[in-house]
Parts: structure tokens; C-alpha cells; sequence
């Protein structure tokens, strides 16, 4: 229950990002979830998209680095809250989360996050005995 | 099998080596003391005669020269032949401020060409060897040097000179080259490139002479591993004659100086003490074949260690060690002296590109210290504190190796810009 995230090195520099994003865009690739996180040096720019494999090659082959890692995305519900008791769960079962980013999907007021763990089997059951929903691709892509 | 271009030279005794060496030099002084009145003047004034000068033992008696020197006298004041008898004219490219201008008889380019041959020979090259020269052509004695060199020997040789990389890959697998000749850091360019043109398994090299730019260990050892070569280092300066003033055999623990026409000496920088055998010190050349520009106890403010200690491939030419620094661009940062070689080794170590740039800088009297390098994929984490780490890492371990503290930025691939010929290694924007 986790799905693909690319993660891509941007130089801190005017232009950087929109040069990447217009890349994937160009390319009919589809942006479901997006997180940059930021130094005064350099950025990386995590995302979710419909094609991992052919954003992956675009991006190579334009020179990025990028890096491809599982994460979990997980559904946090419609009430205040939400995010903070699965981080209760996990945090009480000894697991920490490197970072997680919110995102909206395909028709549903539903909020989600994309969590980025060092044990993504560990989290994935943890949730899952603890009756949170996870997104499947289908609901994530509709 | 061991192969030489000149074995009689190559092999000749240290008895008959000092023999020869004495016999030109005694003649080469006289040659410049009647014709360059600029180093009469300079043996006049220390009270240096020719006659003087009887054997080698008497080399350490003539006056020094230095690129102030050639400032001095440019453009004609070293020559040592009239211009008639001139038939090239190569040039640096000034990197450090002064652009040097040496002429050539035919004679000399006879004897570089010779030496380069030498070069290429112990490097398994052969007259059924494909020999692409991508160093420049022109000005710059790389591309000339291994060209006649490459035709010595009967190589197929394809003048490639610089630049266009893609088009270097293409010739490189369709002509079948087998020995390429470049500096390191283009060569590592160049690999970078075959590997994304999905071209590894096309190239036939099987050898690689690289020169005119400082290199390490592991640099050598991943070019080796990277183009499937045996990688050998080669050296020279423009003042001397250019690339093949020494070369690497096959034993890759230093390169042999072609001394039948470049005697080698090894001098304290400070003092001007010519240095025994094994020690470190600034390596003085004296011309003693040449004809045009026949620089005597040239000082090249390259900083090695020679000797001659025996050597596996059967030469008995002096070695010199790498070139371990320049006694003028070392950085002194915080009053502690900095090879960027020692960066360099740290950097490639940690499996980063040897693609880096030192950035000095002065911030309230102080001097800081900038190092900028490119992250390879295996290098790239996904997070801000994986990158932040590695960062502190170097910062730490360099912190330990010289003594400084610096502020180590990993940078995006091929974002610090290449030059194909001299990488820009160190920028220097203290205004002492
Ligand atoms: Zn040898």
C-alpha cells in the first residue's frame, strides 16, 4: 500500500523549479502531490505523478538528479485532527516519519498526507491495525 | 612486453647518461653565452663563465631562470637562433598572467616529437594503434606535441583536438581508437558522456596518456575502471618543449624524464639548494639539446620528488613523482598551506566527481573557504538533512586533514563549468 514518489535536486536559483515542472507538464505527466523542501543552497522537489517511469526518464534525461523512493499515502479524514493522531500512532509504536506533505485527491473532500518513513512495511501495518485508511493508486490517480 | 621508443636512450647507463648530459650541456652554454645576451648578462653578473662549466657537476653554478625572466625578455630576448632558422612558434595559455612565447627549429620539434613518441610507446602504443588527440590544437603544445609524437610511431593518428564531445564518442567507437590522449578531467568528461550515450561496450581504448592538469590516484583508478584503460601520466611545459618532457611506463609510480634532453634538478624554493634524491622540492629544467629557445635551470614552480630508484620497465631515466603542488599557487588559507589536490583526494574519496571548485574569499579579515562539488546520483538523498550530512561530512573530514574549516556545498551536476581544456579548479577573490 505505498506508492511512488520521485524526488529531484533543484539548484537554488531563479527558475530552477518552474524549468522541471514545465518539463513534466510538457511531457503530459500529471502532478498529484507536491512537497520542496528548501535550503539556501539547493531544494528538493518531491513528487507524486500518474507516469513515475516516464517522468523519471525525462527528468534523466534532461540531466536532474532524481531518486525514487516508496512512500505512504494515507487518507487523515475530514475532522480537525486528523494528521495528528496518525502521527500519535506512529510515534507511539516507535516510528519516525522524515517528513510528510498534505495533498487533495480526485473527487473527495477527504485531506491526505504522503508519509515518508524509514520502514514503510512497519507503517503500512501499524496504520492499518489502528483502522486508518491508506489511499490505493485507483484512488489516488481516480 | 615492455616497448621503447628508443632503447639505447631509454636504457643507456647512468655513466653513459652523465656522460651525455655533461657533453651537451658544456656545449649548450656556450651556444647561449655568445647568442642570448639577456643570460650572458645574467652569468656575467653572478661571475659565471662557460668555461666554468665542465661537467653536469657544474650545473648547480649557472644563474636561475624564472617566467619573470621570460617577461622580461619577451618576445625575442631567449632566442637563441636567428629567426630564419625558426620554424614554429608555440604559446601558453597564460593562466598566470604572463603568456609564454617559445620558437622551435626543426630540431626541436624533431627532439619533442621524439619524446612524445617515447610517451606513446610506453604506453603500448604502436604504428597498428588508432591515436586520438583531443587535447587543443594550436597555440597550446598539447594537441601538436602528441600529433607528431602518434606519427613518429606510424599511429593512425586522428587530430581531434577539443571539444565536441559526442562527436569525439562517435569517432572514437566508429574508427576504433585505441589509445586517447586529453586532460584528466576532460577524459573523465568524456566517460561520463560514453556511459549516457549507452556507448561503454563500443569503445575499443585501451589506453589513455593524460596530462597538462594535476590528477589523483582515484581518479586514475576510476578512469581505468570507467574506460576500460590503463591510464599513464604524462608532462611537460611550454618553456621546455611541451608535453613529453616525462611519461609514464607501465609501471605507473612516476614519470620518466627525458633527461638526454631535459636535465633535471630539484631545488629548495626558498634557498635556491639544489636537493638531493627523494626529496620534495621545485624541479629546475635545463634545455641542453635545444636549439631556438634553450632555457637553462628554468625554474617550473612544480613541486615533486625524483628518483632513481630502479624501475620495473627497464628504463633508467630519473623519475619524477606527480606533481605534488606549485611552489606560487599554493593557497594559504588562514596562514595554512592548501593543495587543492588534498581537496581533490577527500572529494573522490567520498565517490564525488572530481568536478570541484574552490572559491576563497576574504569576510572581515578572515579568509574563508569555499568548496563546491558535484553530486552524483549515489550521493543524492531525498532529504535536506541526507545532502546536509554528507555536506558536514567533508566539512568535517577536510577540517581534519588540513586544519581549516570550510563551507562544502554540493551542487547540481554539471553546473560548475568545464572548460574542456583547464578545469577552473581555485578562484581567488581575496584582495591581498
Ligand atoms: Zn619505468
Amino acid at each position: 500500500m505505498t506508492i511512488e514518489q520521485l524526488s529531484v535536486f533543484i539548484e537554488n536559483k531563479p527558475g530552477k523549479l518552474v524549468e522541471a515542472l514545465e518539463l513534466l507538464s510538457q511531457a503530459g505527466i500529471d502532478l498529484r502531490a507536491l512537497s520542496l523542501a528548501d535550503t539556501a543552497d539547493f531544494g528538493i522537489l518531491r513528487i507524486i505523478v500518474d507516469q513515475p517511469s516516464l517522468a523519471l526518464e525525462r527528468l534523466q534525461a534532461e540531466g536532474y538528479l532524481v531518486r525514487t523512493n516508496q512512500v505512504v499515502p494515507v487518507s487523515v479524514g475530514d475532522k480537525p485532527g486528523g494528521l495528528a493522531a496518525v502521527l500519535r500512532i506512529l510515534a507511539n509504536n516507535g516510528i519516525d516519519v522524515e517528513y510528510t506533505y498534505a495533498f487533495v485527491a480526485h473527487a473527495s473532500d477527504m485531506a491526505y498526507v504522503i508519509l515518508r518513513v524509514a520502514d514503510n512495511d512497519v507503517a503500512v501495518n501499524v496504520l492499518k491495525e489502528n483502522g486508518i485508511a491508506l489511499l490505493t493508486p485507483a484512488e489516488m490517480f481516480g | 612486453m615492455e616497448l621503447y621508443y628508443q632503447p639505447d636512450i631509454e636504457r643507456m647507463s647512468r655513466t653513459q647518461m652523465r656522460d651525455l648530459q655533461s657533453k651537451r650541456l658544456v656545449s649548450q652554454v656556450n651556444h647561449v653565452y655568445t647568442n642570448v645576451p639577456y643570460y650572458k648578462k645574467l652569468m656575467d653578473d653572478k661571475g659565471v663563465k662557460p668555461s666554468d662549466i665542465a661537467s653536469i657537476d657544474d650545473l648547480h653554478k649557472l644563474p636561475f631562470l624564472t617566467k619573470e625572466d621570460l617577461r622580461q625578455a619577451y618576445p625575442y630576448g631567449l632566442l637563441a637562433k636567428p629567426l630564419d632558422d625558426c620554424v614554429r612558434i608555440q604559446s601558453t595559455s597564460g593562466t598566470t598572467g604572463t603568456r609564454v612565447v617559445a620558437f622551435y627549429t626543426q630540431n626541436d620539434i624533431e627532439l619533442w616529437e621524439e619524446s612524445c613518441a617515447r610517451a606513446l610507446t610506453a604506453a603500448g602504443g604502436t604504428k597498428s594503434d588508432v591515436v586520438q588527440v583531443a587535447y587543443g590544437y594550436g597555440l597550446f603544445t598539447g594537441g601538436p606535441g602528441l600529433n607528431g609524437g602518434s606519427h613518429k610511431i606510424g599511429s593512425l593518428t586522428l587530430p581531434m583536438s577539443s571539444g565536441n564531445t559526442e562527436r569525439q564518442i562517435q569517432f572514437m567507437c566508429d574508427l576504433g581508437t585505441t589509445i586517447i590522449c586529453c586532460t584528466p578531467s576532460y577524459a573523465e568528461y568524456l566517460a561520463e558522456t560514453i556511459e549516457e550515450m549507452g556507448m561503454r561496450d563500443k569503445i575499443q581504448l585501451k589506453a589513455g596518456i593524460f596530462g597538462a592538469e594535476a590528477w589523483s590516484q582515484e581518479m586514475r583508478l576510476r578512469l581505468e575502471a570507467n574506460l576500460g584503460i590503463k591510464a599513464f601520466d604524462i608532462y611537460g611545459l611550454t618553456e621546455i618543449s611541451g608535453p613529453g618532457v616525462s611519461f609514464e611506463c607501465s609501471e605507473q609510480t612516476g614519470m620518466h624524464i627525458n633527461e638526454d634532453h631535459f636535465i633535471p634538478e630539484l631545488i629548495d624554493p626558498e634557498t635556491g639548494e639544489v636537493l638531493p634524491m627523494g626529496e620534495k622540492g621545485e624541479l629546475v629544467f635545463t634545455c641542453v639539446s635545444k636549439e631556438a629557445f634553450p632555457l637553462l635551470r628554468y625554474r617550473t614552480r612544480d613541486i615533486c620528488i625524483l628518483n632513481q630508484d630502479e624501475c620495473s620497465c627497464g628504463r633508467t631515466l630519473t623519475k619524477m613523482s606527480k606533481i605534488l603542488g606549485r611552489s606560487d599557487d599554493m593557497l594559504i588559507i588562514k596562514g595554512v598551506n592548501v593543495f587543492p589536490s588534498q581537496i581533490e583526494t577527500v572529494l573522490i574519496g567520498y565517490g564525488l566527481s572530481a568536478n570541484y571548485q574552490l572559491i576563497v574569499d576574504r569576510v572581515n579579515h578572515s579568509d574563508t573557504l569555499e568548496i563546491k562539488v558535484e553530486l552524483t546520483p549515489e550521493m543524492f538523498s531525498d532529504t535536506v538533512r541526507g545532502i546536509e550530512g554528507k555536506e558536514r561530512e567533508i566539512h568535517n573530514k577536510i577540517a581534519n586533514i588540513l586544519g581549516i574549516t570550510s563551507k562544502v556545498t554540493l551542487v547540481a551536476p554539471k553546473s560548475i563549468t568545464r572548460s574542456e581544456g583547464k578545469a577552473v579548479r581555485v578562484i581567488d577573490n581575496r584582495k591581498i
